[in-house]
């Protein structure tokens, strides 16, 4: 208790440290809100909830790493990555979910879980369970005395999310397909009867997302680390930041990314860092109980 | 492979001892059982410890085997993957005991581990060496069948403390002005690393400042070091396995950390002088072993010659250090080399008897054991990170180089 109110004292008497934390916490938040813009996608479009969303993440931080050790320069992983995963989830959605997809929740949730195990143990297996990272030869740019430390690889990284996050939504906005994704999505029905093909439009979605995984693993590694098993801590951070801000809400899916980004640093900074996770699903907990009550005074069902 | 399952083969038949004239000499084979993570998150070390006991086993067969009596043995060992998992560790050493008819362990990988299977030795009376759970909470169940040739894992970090005293005091500041910051992982190995810090910091009267718990799948730790940079403690102590290793040293490095000194585990497991580079100098690592050290053995020559031989013997080595992991599974086949030949007899009992009598000198260290079954004999060491290369610098009778301090950030 006393260390929980010698940290908060902590933030009033150096108030920069405030700013410290939001920035780091930003710039965690905008990788967060890539992947769990991805799950949004699938889910909203699909009905598929994916729990490999996280394993998706880190098998493209490996794409990454793994070209970078053969010497190709670190920035180019994150197009490859995007590249290689929208190609592997082409596959898996051909092998796998295209044959769950018609079926109830229980059954795609059972099929991705046993994806994510499986992803993550092929990694380890090709890979091995070290933790891997890229270091970049950028410098890292202080303000405040040194309190606030940007590493310009971090920046970039950001850069890029906001850069490929941007481009998504255009896409979903402007092209003929990001039309057919979002009427499948509002009734897929509909959608078929006007003449979507919606197997097309299912099969472009997740791979999409596995693409857009990919690359924010690509960025994940150029600024903090991978391992194998990693996965499942963007898996949950993906369903809390989906779950906060609902379905099809986009500017509320990043928003939501980035606050619980921010969230977690200070309760990391106030509680210790062993609870930073904790955080995150106490989040979850609040929003989904803020959900129910909304709903029933509403008199809405939930779907 | 082949010959593990030629082994269990013969097993089969129900006899513990048999022939196998494809060896050299003219030796029996004498059966050793391990579960050990060849898959799983442990595969990487699982694998290292795998190749020191075969490593072991084949120096030991080249310098004439194991010497019962009048007799000779040589060492098979035969092995199940535990998948890093403990229940499935404490299933295998049931089945190595109770089906392959398995009379002598070698140790898994990682104290977890250790911690499953050593109540099913226990309980069938077996003994076991074991080379990689230091976890102290293992000793202190009064366990009389388990024996580690490892320091415990309270020590990893301790000798940081002295050192910090010793660097006060040089300056004219009094060991108790020492503030120190602890960040380790919630895991058993890590606490006890946490306890033994917590208890020398004590024992000079040092004031913990920041002590806190990494979660297990850390990968940010901007805000313990934010709180570094505000309270300014003298040592930092992180401790979280690789991926603790790999993310201090990188943000340490961003966020212009300037603790004076700073004392970290698995350092090599993360490689981050090769990761990392400058952001990695002056670093504190502490090991287990290190093969500038000069111990020294008849079966393996010196430390820096067990290294050099290993690492012709396998050869994916070659551009990495041969890690502490590997040399201290050698040193546990080592151990049961020299009690089988002081026991004359292949007794179990009798065995466990000449294990816990041990007092060896090996190129790991020296080894010998207290009544809980820990080796109390062998220091843990300290190399600091200097220009890229890992130097000795304490305890001070092992040290070959002075230690830098303060750390230029």
């Amino acid at each position: 208790m006393d260390q929980i109110l010698g940290n908060i004292s902590l933030l009033f008497e150096f108030p920069i440290v405030n700013l410290k934390i939001v920035v780091d916490g930003l710039m965690i938040g905008a990788l967060f809100a890539l992947a769990a813009y991805g799950l949004a996608l699938v889910w909203g479009v699909m009905n598929v909830k994916n729990l490999a969303q996280g394993d998706f993440v880190i098998a493209g931080g490996y794409v990454a790493w793994y070209l970078a050790k053969l010497g190709v320069p670190p920035l180019l992983g994150v197009p490859a990555a995007f590249i290689l995963m929208w190609g592997l989830g082409w596959v898996i959605y051909k092998t796998v979910i295209s044959r769950v997809i018609e079926r109830d929740l229980f059954t795609s949730l059972l099929a991705t879980f046993g994806l994510a195990i499986m992803m993550a143990q092929i990694m380890n297996l090709l890979f091995g369970s070290d933790t891997q990272s890229i270091q970049l030869q950028y410098d890292t740019l202080y303000f405040f005395d040194g309190f606030v430390d940007v590493p310009i690889a971090k920046l970039l990284g950001v850069t890029m999310a906001a850069a490929l996050a941007a481009g998504v939504i255009y896409f979903m906005k402007t092209s003929r397909m990001g039309q057919a994704i979002r009427a499948t999505a509002q009734d897929a029905r509909a959608a078929r009867v006007l003449g979507i093909d919606t197997e097309k439009v299912y099969s472009f979605t997740f791979s999409l997302n596995a693409a857009i995984c990919g690359a924010a693993g690509a960025i994940i590694v150029m600024v903090w680390v991978i391992q194998p098993f990693y996965g499942i801590t963007y898996s949950i951070r993906s369903f809390v930041i989906v779950t906060a801000a609902g379905l099809g809400n986009l500017p509320g899916v990043i928003a939501a990314g980035l606050g619980i980004g921010a969230a977690e640093q200070y309760g990391a900074h106030i509680f210790g860092i062993g609870y930073q996770q904790a955080i995150a699903v106490l989040l979850l907990l609040l929003v989904l109980v803020y959900r129910l009550i909304q709903q029933r005074r509403l008199r809405q069902s939930l779907k | 492979m082949n010959k593990t399952l030629s082994a269990l083969g013969c097993i089969a038949g129900a006899s513990l001892l048999f022939s196998q004239s494809a060896l050299a000499a003219d030796c029996e084979t004498l059966t050793l059982g391990s579960a050990i993570s060849l898959t799983g998150k442990y595969a990487t070390n699982g694998v290292h410890a795998k190749n020191g006991y075969e490593f072991a086993i084949k120096k030991i067969d080249e310098n004439g085997g194991v010497k019962v009596g009048d007799k000779c043995y040589n060492f098979e060992v035969i092995y199940y993957d535990d998948e890093s998992k403990g229940d499935r560790g404490a299933t295998l050493a049931e089945r190595l005991i109770s089906q392959d008819k398995v009379q002598y362990m070698l140790g898994p990988y990682s104290s977890g581990l250790t911690k499953a299977i050593a109540p099913v030795t226990e309980k069938y009376k077996i003994p076991m060496v074991e080379a990689e759970g230091a976890s102290r909470s293992l000793f202190n169940k009064g366990y009389k069948y388990l024996f580690a040739v490892l320091s415990t894992s309270e020590q990893y970090l301790a000798s940081a403390v002295t050192l910090a005293a010793e660097m006060a005091e040089k300056e004219g500041k009094k060991a108790s002005d020492v503030k120190v910051a602890i960040a380790v992982e919630n895991d058993p190995f890590s606490l006890d690393i946490r306890a033994g810090v917590q208890e020398d910091a004590a024992k000079y009267g040092m004031n913990v400042v920041i002590d806190e718990q990494l979660p297990r799948d850390l990968s940010d730790m901007s805000a313990i070091l934010t709180k570094v940079k505000l309270l300014k403690p003298d040592l930092l102590v992180v401790s979280g396995h690789s991926k603790g290793a790999a993310t201090a040293v990188r943000q340490i490095g961003e966020q212009k950390i300037d603790t004076p000194m700073i004392a970290i585990t698995h350092c090599e497991a993360a490689d981050v002088v090769g990761n990392f580079g400058d952001a990695a100098n002056d670093i504190l690592c502490s090991t287990q072993w290190a093969e500038t050290l000069t111990y020294e053995d008849p079966i393996f020559g010196t430390a820096s010659n067990y290294e050099k031989e290993f690492k012709a013997a396998y050869t994916e080595y070659t551009d990495k250090k041969v890690p502490y992991q590997t040399a201290q599974a050698s040193a546990a086949v080592y151990v049961f080399k020299d009690a089988f030949e002081r026991a004359g007899t292949l007794d179990k009992d009798k065995l466990r008897d000449a294990i816990a009598e041990t007092d060896l000198k090996t190129f790991y260290g020296d080894i010998k054991f207290a009544d809980a079954g820990n080796n109390i004999a062998k220091p843990m060491v300290l190399r600091q990170i200097q220009g890229g290369e890992y130097n000795v610098v304490a305890p001070s009778a092992f040290a070959s180089h002075p230690l830098n301090w303060p750390r230029k950030p």
